[in-house]
């Protein structure tokens, strides 16, 4: 049986963790569906159709998918899951949002946040913030997986697999799409980014921030938050780094203000490098950086940026 | 209306858990327990709708074993009206527990079904959508803001990119978020008059369901640890380091 893959799409196209799923699908040595969902989503199957391993990708263009909202995309998917062993979502607020969905309608486990992949029904998945990792085998015939994109390597391309156009619509009026509301930004996308620079309750105001803005700019890299920082106001809930937030692993991250609270350190412990910059020596971040400078941030930041 | 909010027994969120030295789970003997703090925001936003007069009744439910009391005590110290708890003492998997809640939904025809996004020990986030399946029901994950609309619910959700507003029809599932609300404390007074709420017990065998295991654990692990790092003395030093013995800039 073939394993189908549940793209994300949005106005530009394919989204960028989808290269990652397939990465990570491609281990179970089996055929890839790509199945993209929405409306005027031409451009998006195209695009994943050059996904290296993709061998169809199914269309299903209606403006019942328009917001791929998780009851008409959960009912389309449950028709269409006959025929395969295996269905896998990035674990992105997309993912998380329709899979446990589609498991239910199915009557089969779902498995979350899969960092790796071990056989065909056996995946390991971190429990308690990551402070533990679960080996768990699958007991159903069917497979159910939201994917740690961090945690797997996108696919390159290839030439363009076979596009396939679903004529199925499944519109239903549970569910209403009334607005969005998209945070503008010219930084990298922060769980794509090869460099994170976060701020925590130490930064003080939404104002410091221009601090670490600076800093970001200078390395081409994202900006992330504390939990702290978020909820005191300094900048929007969608850069939190964390278990209830974003799951990051640049190659650089570097953590300013930030005491590495268990719920922070959850977010980004996989990173390759940490720094932290923090004035306070006990801070638990410390524990964990490769690399610790004890100083005022106000002084170093502008300081490295300057550096750099 | 009616509410009703799932809440779970988790362990307190600033305990460190550690692997157990077989390896089968982690060490949770005599360690703290709370209620999962995104249930308590759940718990919350339902105490703060009946407060303007959108609900009647709010229900708590906990599926869990005897001790689970404990939490929906709290939850009704904090001004749910009255519990149920569903004893049962093995983990069930979300899947089941979602099943459990159906049959309860069924018997309670609650308007609004008020879940925490995720437990912070299993951290599946699944609970809320496979129930919101099940019952047949819309669903609108990650909630930062909830409005009560005549028959709809109108949710503020947290996605990737920023937030996204939609309306369900009711009855209705929503699973909370952490910037939905900031959980009141409950005071002394109302701890003991929580002590006099009904807290009616059932067993999951009540329900004639069938529930099987989908998963086998097989091994629960600590993960690798990370090698310690170096404190530098200065920005320099730190740039030095960057640049050629980590060479990330």
């Amino acid at each position: 049986m073939a394993i189908l893959i549940i793209a994300e799409v949005d106005k530009q196209g394919l989204g960028p963790e989808c290269a990652k799923v397939v990465g990570a699908a491609s281990a179970l040595g089996q055929e890839l569906h790509l199945l993209v969902a929405g409306q005027g989503v031409g451009s998006a199957a195209e695009q994943g159709a050059k996904l290296a391993g993709v061998t169809k990708v199914l269309v299903a263009d209606s403006d019942c998918y328009e917001h791929q909202l998780a009851e008409p995309l959960a009912d389309l998917v449950v028709e269409i899951a006959d025929e395969y062993s295996h269905i896998l979502a990035a674990a992105s607020a997309k993912g998380k949002d329709l899979l446990p969905r589609v498991a239910a309608l199915l009557d089969v486990a779902q498995h979350s946040d899969v960092i790796a992949i071990v056989s065909a029904d056996t995946f390991v998945r971190p429990i308690y913030a990551g402070n533990a990792l679960a080996t768990v085998q699958s007991l159903d015939d069917k497979k159910l997986l939201t994917i740690r994109t961090s945690a797997f390597d996108a696919v390159a391309d290839q030439a363009p697999a076979e596009i396939h156009v679903l004529g199925n619509t499944q519109a239903n009026d549970l569910s209403r799409f009334i607005g969005e509301e998209l945070v503008v930004s010219e930084r990298p996308e922060l769980g794509a980014a090869r460099v994170v620079i976060s701020g925590g309750r130490g930064l003080g105001s939404g104002e410091n921030f221009a601090l670490i803005e600076k800093l970001a700019d200078k390395l081409g890299a994202a900006i992330g938050a504390s939990r702290a920082a978020v909820d005191a106001g300094f900048v929007a809930n969608d850069l939190q780094v964390g278990q209830t937030g974003k799951i990051v692993a640049p190659e650089l991250y570097i953590a300013v203000g930030i005491s590495g609270a268990i719920q922070h350190l959850a977010g980004m412990k996989e990173s390759k490098v940490i720094v932290a910059i923090n004035k306070d020596p006990d801070a638990p971040i410390f524990q964990i950086a490769d690399y610790g400078l004890e100083a005022d941030l106000f002084e170093a930041i502008p300081k490295l940026t300057e550096l750099l | 209306m009616k509410i009703l909010v799932p809440i779970k027994r988790v362990v307190d969120p600033y305990v460190k858990v550690r692997v157990k030295a077989d390896e089968t789970d982690v060490e949770l003997a005599n360690l703290k327990m709370a209620i999962n703090p995104f249930c308590e925001i759940a718990v919350e936003e339902a105490v703060r709708l009946k407060e303007k007069g959108h609900a009647e009744e709010i229900i708590v439910v906990s599926i869990g074993p005897k001790a689970a009391q404990e939490q929906l005590r709290t939850a009704m110290a904090l001004g749910a009206d009255r519990g149920i708890l569903v004893e049962h003492d093995e983990a069930l998997e979300p899947l089941s527990i979602a099943k459990v809640l159906k049959a309860v939904i069924d018997k309670e025809q609650p308007s609004l079904v008020l879940f925490g996004k995720q437990s912070i020990d299993g951290d599946n986030n699944q609970t809320a959508q496979m129930t919101a399946a099940l019952a047949g029901m819309g669903q609108a994950t990650f909630a930062s803001c909830v409005e009560l609309e005549g028959d709809q619910v109108k949710v503020a959700r947290e996605i990737d990119g920023g937030i996204q507003t939609l309306s369900i029809k009711l009855p209705a599932v929503v699973s909370a978020d952490l910037r939905l609300n900031e959980p009141r404390y409950a005071s002394l007074p109302n701890i003991m008059k929580a002590k006099r709420k009904p807290l009616e017990t059932v067993t999951v065998a009540d329900f004639e369901l069938q529930l099987k295991p989908h998963q086998k654990v097989i091994k629960v692990a600590a993960p690798a640890e990370r090698s310690g790092g170096i404190m530098v003395g200065s920005v320099e030093e730190l740039v030095d380091k960057l640049k050629n013995e980590a060479k990330v800039v």
